[in-house]
């Protein structure tokens, strides 16, 4: 039996995977840099989620550690051995791609084989294995039908096997939920991560859906202009964000004009600490990156600050204040919000007694969730 | 009802009445019309062929043109002649021209529009023009060879072939199948011949056809370099006998019809084989 089957038959899991490191990368393409010095190490059997939006580089970074980049400059190395010469037909890394990428003229089973079969195994020994990684991703009944014949999550699932077929060092997602409805997308997220749980596959997860990268990944590498912002742990990214790009980029934030004195700054008559961040602290015009969840409301008639919109989130109910011109959000239980009404006055205060400061940014539109 | 609108209300109401029930049937002739001048244009020809195929000299219904076809001097020799043609054109073609595709689709997809150029260009050079050069340029032992006109012929088919290939390309999301291909440790050779290829089937079988037919027909550069295929033959033969030429020109017709139609078919039964197969699972 192979490991593969019988690391999914136990409860413990497999030996870990491959240790991942991405070192100063640098990749241009004409005037373009998409990696800028981008380095990141991957623990064996960590799942890792790369974030950021269009065109941060998170798909070429993927890529180059898949070999179908060439690097201007920087080293990639699997278990320290540097793999930067090695193709990608060599590099055993599991690929799903974001598009459908199953071949069009095999059926399923052929497809989660054809890594075996270009490994040279025997046809009745790939045809077994091929099939138990049908029944792992719940598809053994699909094994004989072609792409079209399957929905766009099935496909998927399909391809999820095929990349675990060949047993590989690394896995590579490249946003493979990115074109599927809602449901599907809950469904596979779910199954990805307990299939790598099981298997302890060293995972690459590229993404631009904060919600996905921060509910499978171990850790979430936030990236920006093809570097690496924050590299942390979800709940860290969340609440312990390093730079503005990262407190603004996950999760929600709002901003609210604030003037540093001797590392303290006056938010709602309350003083509160500077929090060190990567980017140091700015000088001038500087706004509190503040969470909904940051910020207490209370009704106080003679107060200033008046609710605009109110927002229905279950448990919660987000309200959005204006104070002195500025919209903050914040969040309230929703058997508390209820008392609320729009036009109320309000008081608010901040939970947290550091607070992030970032360079104040140009006037945006008031937000309205 | 009549009395209280007045004539000129009248005709507008009739004006703007629903064309579908003046209009459709004037349509439905014309169509009928222009399918007939359609088909009269390609029938004729073929049905006078055919006549004059089966006519002896005394203008009588008659065999003996097509029982005579195989027993005439130079017709095997022709006709073996042109199929080794055709065959080996087609492997050159394909050989050549499936992978260069696929690696401009891949790597310079700029470069199509450049070779969309190129390749039209055969069909703007006149064949004369074309087999002359190549005849002047060609080495000696190269020029005593009928695959000189091979090495000629995959020129010729070349804007067909690129069309073909182009469009079926086109058509599958090419670099996603190849990467995948390659990610599970096939090399560019596996990726082609068991990813790619397959999946251009139809484009392929187009190329074919288009590359068989025009092989099969072609006149002009074969008989200037002087080896007899079976056009040349067709063609010489008439001044022996016109009834056999004409019969072997359309035994060739039909001959290259059924062909086609074979490879259509092929390719038609192994779609309906994997549907089958997937029924049944």
């Amino acid at each position: 039996m192979t490991e593969l089957a019988d690391a999914t038959r136990t409860t413990e899991p497999a030996p870990a995977g491959a240790r991942v490191g991405l070192e100063g990368l640098v990749r241009t393409y004409g005037a373009t840099r998409a990696l800028d010095g981008f380095s990141l190490a991957i623990e064996p059997g960590e799942f890792v989620a790369l974030l950021g939006p269009s065109g941060c580089g998170k798909t070429t970074a993927l890529r180059v550690l898949a070999g179908f980049e060439q690097l201007d400059s920087g080293r990639v190395t699997v278990d320290g051995r540097d793999v930067g010469k090695i193709s990608a037909q060599h590099r055993d890394m599991g690929m799903v791609f974001q598009s459908y990428s199953l071949f069009p003229n095999m059926n399923a089973l052929n497809n989660v084989a054809f890594g075996l079969r270009m490994r040279h195994q025997h046809a009745a020994q790939r045809r077994q294995k091929a099939g138990e990684l049908l029944e792992l991703v719940g598809l053994s009944d699909q094994a004989q039908k072609y792409p079209h014949q399957m929905s766009g999550g099935q496909q998927q699932r399909v391809a999820l096997a095929r990349a675990l077929a060949i047993e590989p060092r690394v896995l590579l997602l490249d946003e493979p939920l990115s074109a599927l409805d809602a449901k599907v997308r809950a469904e596979l997220r779910d199954q990805i991560r307990q299939l790598q749980q099981r298997l302890a596959i060293t995972t690459v997860f590229v993404t631009h859906d904060q919600e996905e990268a921060l509910s499978m990944a171990d850790r979430v590498c936030v990236m920006s202009a093809g570097r690496a912002e924050q590299t942390a742990t979800p709940a860290t990214l969340y609440s312990r964000p390093t730079t503005p790009f990262v407190a603004e980029f996950v999760g929600v934030s709002s901003r609210v004009p604030v003037e540093p004195v001797n590392d303290t700054v006056t938010l709602f008559g309350e003083s509160c600490r500077v929090r060190p961040s990567d980017a140091g602290v700015p000088t001038g015009e500087v706004d509190a990156l503040l969470r909904p969840e940051d910020v207490t409301v209370t009704l106080d008639a003679t107060a200033k600050p008046f609710v605009t919109h109110k927002s229905f989130l279950g448990a919660i109910t987000r309200v959005i204040v204006q104070v002195d011109g500025v919209a903050v959000r914040a969040d309230v239980r929703s058997d508390v919000a209820a008392d609320i009404e729009l036009g109320a006055r309000v008081r608010l205060a901040v939970v947290s007694r550091d607070v992030l400061v970032a360079r104040r940014a140009p006037a945006r539109p008031a937000p309205t969730d | 009802m009549a009395a209280l609108i007045p004539d000129v209300v009248e005709d507008a109401l009739v004006i703007v009445e629903p064309p579908s029930r003046r209009r459709w049937p004037r349509l439905r002739v014309w169509r009928a019309v222009v399918l007939f001048i359609a088909g009269a244009y390609f029938l004729i020809p073929i049905y006078a062929g055919l006549r004059f195929s089966f006519e002896n000299d005394a203008g009588h219904l008659s065999l003996y043109a097509v029982k005579a076809i195989p027993s005439e001097p130079g017709f095997s020799a022709a006709f073996w002649l042109s199929m080794r043609l055709a065959v080996v054109t087609l492997a050159l073609t394909l050989v050549l021209m499936v992978p260069t595709s696929v690696y401009v689709h891949l790597k310079f997809p700029r470069l199509r529009r450049l070779l969309d150029f190129v390749t039209i260009l055969p069909i703007v050079i006149p064949p004369i023009v074309l087999i002359l050069g190549v005849l002047r340029a060609a080495p000696l032992w190269l020029r005593a060879s009928p695959y000189l006109l091979s090495l000629v012929y995959v020129i010729l088919s070349m804007p067909f072939v690129y069309r073909s290939l182009d469009a079926g390309l086109s058509a599958i999301d090419l670099k996603t199948l190849v990467e995948a291909s390659r990610s599970l440790g096939g090399n560019w050779l596996n990726t082609l011949w068991r990813v790619v290829v397959p999946n251009l089937r139809s484009a392929l079988l187009s190329a074919t056809v288009l590359t068989l037919a025009l092989v099969l027909g072609e006149f002009t550069m074969a008989s200037l370099d002087l080896w007899t295929t079976l056009p040349v033959w067709i063609y010489q033969f008439q001044q022996v006998d016109a009834h056999v030429s004409t019969a072997v020109s359309m035994v060739s017709l039909v001959g290259t019809w059924l062909l086609i139609t074979l490879i259509v078919s092929l390719d038609r039964s192994q779609s309906r084989r994997a549907r089958r197969r997937t029924k049944n699972s």
